[in-house]
């Protein structure tokens, strides 16, 4: 059967925040090189950014922070866990990326000299750069595809990788979600960049695209690296967030902290240093939202009427505009009412937490070929400057190692064994909905996975998963939309696996509450000091193993080693 | 298959008035991160097709006849 739909040097998929970046990247490397940017939506409103970002949570602005300042306080941040190599490729190649957006016309909030205008959010280092017109950020990234020449195929999923004889990129198969049909990509290089794992945990009012995450992002990546081979890490660093209570955007303490906003309990209290998302921030959140001075709120009713105009002003016109709407149906104002807020449902996502696919500093990962940049890939805390700055490289790196290569065969068993896999369910007149199967999937996760995590729980959750796993060739679609979602439930059942897998097999504490083990409630640096891995072993069956840590570039001394293990505000006596 | 008919109140809400889609505008249909939108060919309007909104408003920002309005879902209001 020939269905292949086209023949590419460098293959992006996403076109979100990351992919846009590595396509426009890689044509810059090589203007040569055929590229194709691929999108299961629309890129020019796609991905976590599709209306836009208030501000850059990493900005590492000479003058303000050093790259080495910024490793270090990442290192602190992730527990020590990371490859500095990494983050420091990350901060050193940070304001070389902000000055581009600049220059490509990203407004960002600058003081009466020129100068950025970097807010402090984090526990020890200056790195918030506020964009109050941050709307028009997919619009500055669009203009740039079109200008470099790059080829956007909208309204196509991709649904596993191939491989070539060795193991090595050979393309990708892919399924057109408006025509429901399955075509392949042939590529000397494939760069993910589909974002986080989102719609793997059920928001607690039980909406399934309620979700923190644009719901599109369903782990498409992380299942698509793993099934081709690749090493994942930190996968037990789930991505929890504080959020609104029912709404599933921030309330949001990066805004309003520089402004003297900050996070509250029910009397109105502070408790925590630092408004900076971090697992140890969370685990503070998690213990007042369920004692007795909780819930807890965003308190900014105490500032300025032009402070809070200001704020309303940046808050409900970027990034989860609909905000606003959702505080006047719950009569809420910002200057007689604290905002109500709640943790989000779990994900993975590196953008925010550690959970990614394993890349070096090139953003190469373990399987010859295959790029990741963006939120699925494992560099810790990288944010969308991050995703930006390693997009960069994957465009680079897989520019330059698809040059002087031809295409690779293409596999007729592998096509076609996924070709009766992913259009199975337009055969099948009779079965599960995807939206049933989906719902009862993510409520299991929520019920097994969400921390505090439990070994036993977690076993259960993993026999659920299997069971579930052999209803999927039994799901029914009428149509190509039904078909996508049925897609998205198999990367999604393969995400829950995958993190209960990686929480079951680091047996300590460590991120606060992303992986907080009830029976294994301490930090064991002895045994634990070093990455925990997961990937597809030759049988085909899910492993687990430890990688140890690179040695710091950049060294710890102990009283930094300890800063986010001390968030909650320590009353001081009363002198008699 | 067996099919039933669940009635939802859907969040994307078109004013068939100023909707153009009759004129082949598909603004809001191409925005859309989850696909969710559609034109009714016969009424030549856009309408929400399946009930997955994530009320992120695209549909609503881009509309070139100010058209469209997003409610929070009702679960979430």
């Amino acid at each position: 059967m020939s269905n292949i739909i086209a023949e590419v040097d460098v293959l992006v998929i996403g076109g979100g925040t990351a992919g846009p970046m590595a396509a426009v990247k890689a044509k810059e490397k090589n203007p040569a090189a055929k590229v194709m940017l691929l999108e299961k939506a629309h890129v020019k409103r796609s991905g976590a950014i599709s209306m836009g970002m208030d501000g850059l949570n990493n900005a590492v602005i000479p003058g303000h922070a050093t790259p080495e300042q910024y490793v270090k306080e990442i290192t602190v941040a992730n527990d020590g866990i990371v490859n500095q190599k990494t983050v420091m490729a990350y901060a050193q190649e940070s304001f070389n990326m902000i000055n581009q957006l600049d220059r490509w016309g990203v407004k960002f909030e600058k003081d009466e000299t020129g100068d950025y205008a970097v807010r402090k959010v984090h526990h020890m280092g200056t790195y918030v750069l506020p964009m109050p017109e941050g709307h028009h950020m997919k619009k500055v990234l669009y203009r740039q595809l079109k200008k470099a020449r790059v080829e956007i195929t909208n309204r196509y999923m991709a649904t596993r990788l191939l491989l070539d004889e060795h193991g090595a990129i050979a393309g990708a198969m892919v399924l057109d979600t408006r025509e429901g049909t399955f075509g392949v990509i042939r590529a000397k290089a494939v760069i993910l960049s589909t974002g986080a794992a989102g719609r793997l945990g059920l928001p607690s009012s039980g909406y399934l695209f309620g979700t923190y995450e644009n719901p599109t992002n369903a782990g498409d990546g992380y299942a698509l690296a793993y099934h081709a081979g690749a090493e994942l890490s930190g996968i037990e660093c789930y991505q929890i967030n504080p959020l609104i209570k029912d709404y599933n955007g921030p309330a949001c303490a990066y805004v309003t902290g520089p402004f003297g906003g900050y996070t509250a309990n029910s009397k109105g209290e502070r408790f925590i240093e630092c408004d900076y998302w971090s697992g140890q921030m969370m685990m503070e959140f998690y213990k007042e939202l369920e004692g007795g001075n909780g819930p807890v709120f965003l308190k900014i009713d105490h500032l300025a009427e032009e402070t809070i105009s200001n704020i309303e002003t940046i808050l409900h016109t970027n990034e989860r505009p609909s905000r606003g709407r959702f505080h006047e149906g719950r009569n809420l104002n910002y200057r007689t009412g604290m905002v109500e807020m709640h943790i989000s449902e779990i994900g993975l996502c590196s953008g925010h937490s550690a959970s990614g696919v394993w890349v070096d500093e090139h953003a190469a990962t373990t399987v010859p070929g295959l790029y990741a940049a963006g939120d699925l890939a494992c560099v810790p805390h990288n944010y969308m400057l991050g995703a930006f700055v390693y997009g960069k490289f994957a465009g680079e790196s897989a520019a330059e190692y698809a040059a002087g290569r031809t295409l690779a065969p293409v596999d007729a068993a592998q096509v076609a064994q996924e070709a009766a896999r992913v259009l199975g369910p337009l055969n099948n007149a009779e079965g599960f909905t995807p939206t049933q199967v989906e719902y009862k999937l993510r409520r299991f996760v929520n019920d097994y996975l969400q921390p505090p995590k439990v070994s036993r729980k977690m076993e259960i959750g993993l026999q659920r998963f299997a069971e579930i796993g052999a209803d999927l060739p039994f799901m029914s679609a009428t149509n190509p939309h039904e078909l996508m979602r049925a897609m998205e439930v198999h990367f999604i059942r393969d995400c829950a696996e995958m993190a209960a897998r990686a929480s079951l097999y680091r047996t300590e504490s460590r991120w606060g509450l992303y992986h907080y083990r009830v029976e294994h409630p301490e930090k064991n640096d002895a045994d634990w000091f070093c990455h925990a891995q997961l990937k597809k072993n030759a049988a085909g069956d899910m492993t687990c193993f430890k990688r140890p840590i690179e040695p710091y570039i950049v060294p710890l001394d102990d009283a930094e080693k300890d800063a986010y293990n001390r968030m909650r505000i320590v009353k001081q006596a009363a002198v008699a | 298959m067996t099919m039933t008919l669940n009635r939802v109140s859907v969040p994307v809400i078109v004013d068939e008035g100023k909707c153009i889609a009759d004129k082949g505008c598909t603004v809001c249909v191409d925005v859309c991160p989850l696909d969710l939108l559609a034109i009714d060919l016969l009424k030549g309007k856009a309408y929400m097709k399946y009930d997955e909104c994530w009320y992120c408003l695209p549909c609503e920002t881009d509309c070139p006849t100010q058209a469209i309005r997003v409610d929070i879902p009702y679960l979430l209001r």
